[in-house]
């Protein structure tokens, strides 16, 4: 039997009277963190204070989670943030590993990122990879990406410190985020 | 094993444009790029696993989050949760959030000229049993206006997010009531193309369920992207 998914529909604008912060990706993992700070952009270059991402990440050896993170019942590599009236967020993070593609090449280390917003009827999918991994420059999801949206999935070092990122969402326009089909 | 197979698309018309000019939000908040193919890798496959810890007592009854008890009609709404092969999803974190019964958000930037209530916050949160089974005691949300074209209002509803097996089959939706007259207007409930697939977020009304003398049922099925077959793996390096 195959059936066919349910619609999705948009989170709209009153989502965060309970749908808001889920558990913290840095509590997951006992590692030195990587902070990263954001901004959701949309078309017309305003930040968008209604939306809400979510992270999922493999740990610093490449492993997913497959069970919990404790009685929280938290999810471990998993957190779910919502931006401010600035249209920001932020997070402290372990720094994930490399993760398989097939049975040969690896991928870059990246966190697995869903957009949620009002005015998006469904969500974004996209990836958010770290600066200066020498497995960026062979990361084959990366190395398919036109050479001028390539850079919108690569967080920038802030201050020149490879632990303090910054990576901008931008929904739609100049510099546009690549988004992923699903 | 070869290279990794693309995730696949969903049949045409069963999911919403980004781009939905008639939903004026989706306007400036759309990508215009293409959509690139995913790679289906271990980072797709996988998701995140919640645990019992996350439900709290009283998170599947929003009518008994306060101390008195909500105005307006007490409905419970139940179901079951599918992959796309049909196979229920145990275990699967669901999250509930609706307007109390005057249409009304307890959220500050909800301006709407309708009474709060201090018995009502709106929010329920449960896991599926190993049938894919859920159920949540609430009250029936009303329809409340808003200002995407003239004398816009959106039907009764409550919105649904779901974590199943895999970060693909993650899903938000709205699930809608029987007989509403506003759903033929509503941008939103219509940017699903498709009659047959918008026609499956209204629930069912169900008197087999109906509680005597209590509330009435509603009866609201989902189906996930994806297959639960697929065990989780942890990929070493």
């Amino acid at each position: 039997m195959k059936l066919v998914a349910t619609g999705s529909q948009t989170v709209g604008p009153f989502f965060s009277i309970g749908f808001g912060h889920l558990g913290s990706l840095a509590a997951a993992v006992d590692s030195k963190p990587v902070t990263v700070h954001g901004k959701v952009i949309d078309g017309e270059g305003e930040s968008v204070p209604d939306a809400v991402l979510e992270f999922w990440q493999a740990d610093p050896l490449g492993n997913y989670a497959t069970a919990s993170a404790d009685v929280s019942g938290l999810a471990a590599g998993f957190a779910r943030i919502a931006t401010d009236d600035d249209g920001c967020f932020g997070f402290s993070t372990c720094r994930p590993g490399a993760v398989a593609f097939d049975g040969i090449q690896m991928q870059a280390p990246h966190l697995v990122v869903l957009v949620f917003a009002r005015g998006l009827l469904r969500h974004l999918i996209t990836r958010m990879y770290l600066p200066d991994e020498p497995g960026n420059a062979t990361d084959p999801l990366l190395q398919s990406l036109p050479d001028d949206r390539r850079p919108t999935l690569i967080a920038r070092k802030m201050s020149g410190s490879a632990d303090s990122l910054h990576w901008e969402v931008v929904l739609q326009g100049e510099n546009e985020t690549v988004f992923f089909a699903w | 094993m070869g290279q990794p197979s693309v995730v696949q698309l969903p049949p045409p018309g069963t999911q919403p444009d980004f781009h939905h000019p008639a939903y004026v939000s989706s306007i400036a908040r759309s990508p215009r790029q293409s959509l690139v193919m995913l790679p289906y890798t271990i980072s797709e496959r996988t998701g995140p696993v919640f645990g019992p810890g996350v439900i709290r007592a009283q998170d599947n009854d929003l009518t008994a989050q306060h101390q008195g008890e909500p105005i307006g009609e007490r409905i419970l709404v139940h179901g079951r949760i599918f992959d796309e092969d049909g196979k229920p999803v145990g275990g699967a974190l669901v999250e509930v959030w609706q307007a109390n019964a005057a249409g009304r958000y307890r959220h500050r930037m909800d301006q709407h000229h309708a009474p709060l209530d201090p018995n009502f916050t709106g929010f329920g949160r449960m896991m599926t049993d190993d049938e894919g089974y859920y159920r949540f005691m609430t009250i029936k949300p009303g329809a409340y206006p808003w200002g995407n074209h003239a004398n816009a209002w959106r039907p009764a509803h409550i919105h649904f997010s779901l974590f199943g097996a895999g970060i693909l089959s993650r899903l938000v939706t709205q699930m809608y009531f029987p007989g509403d007259p506003l759903q033929p207007l509503d941008p939103i409930f219509n940017s699903i193309a498709d009659e047959k697939a918008r026609n499956r977020l209204v629930s069912h009304f169900d008197i087999a369920t109906t509680q005597p003398n209590y509330a009435l049922a509603f009866g609201f099925d989902i189906v996930l992207r994806g297959s639960n077959q697929t065990p989780f793996e942890a990929v070493k390096r």
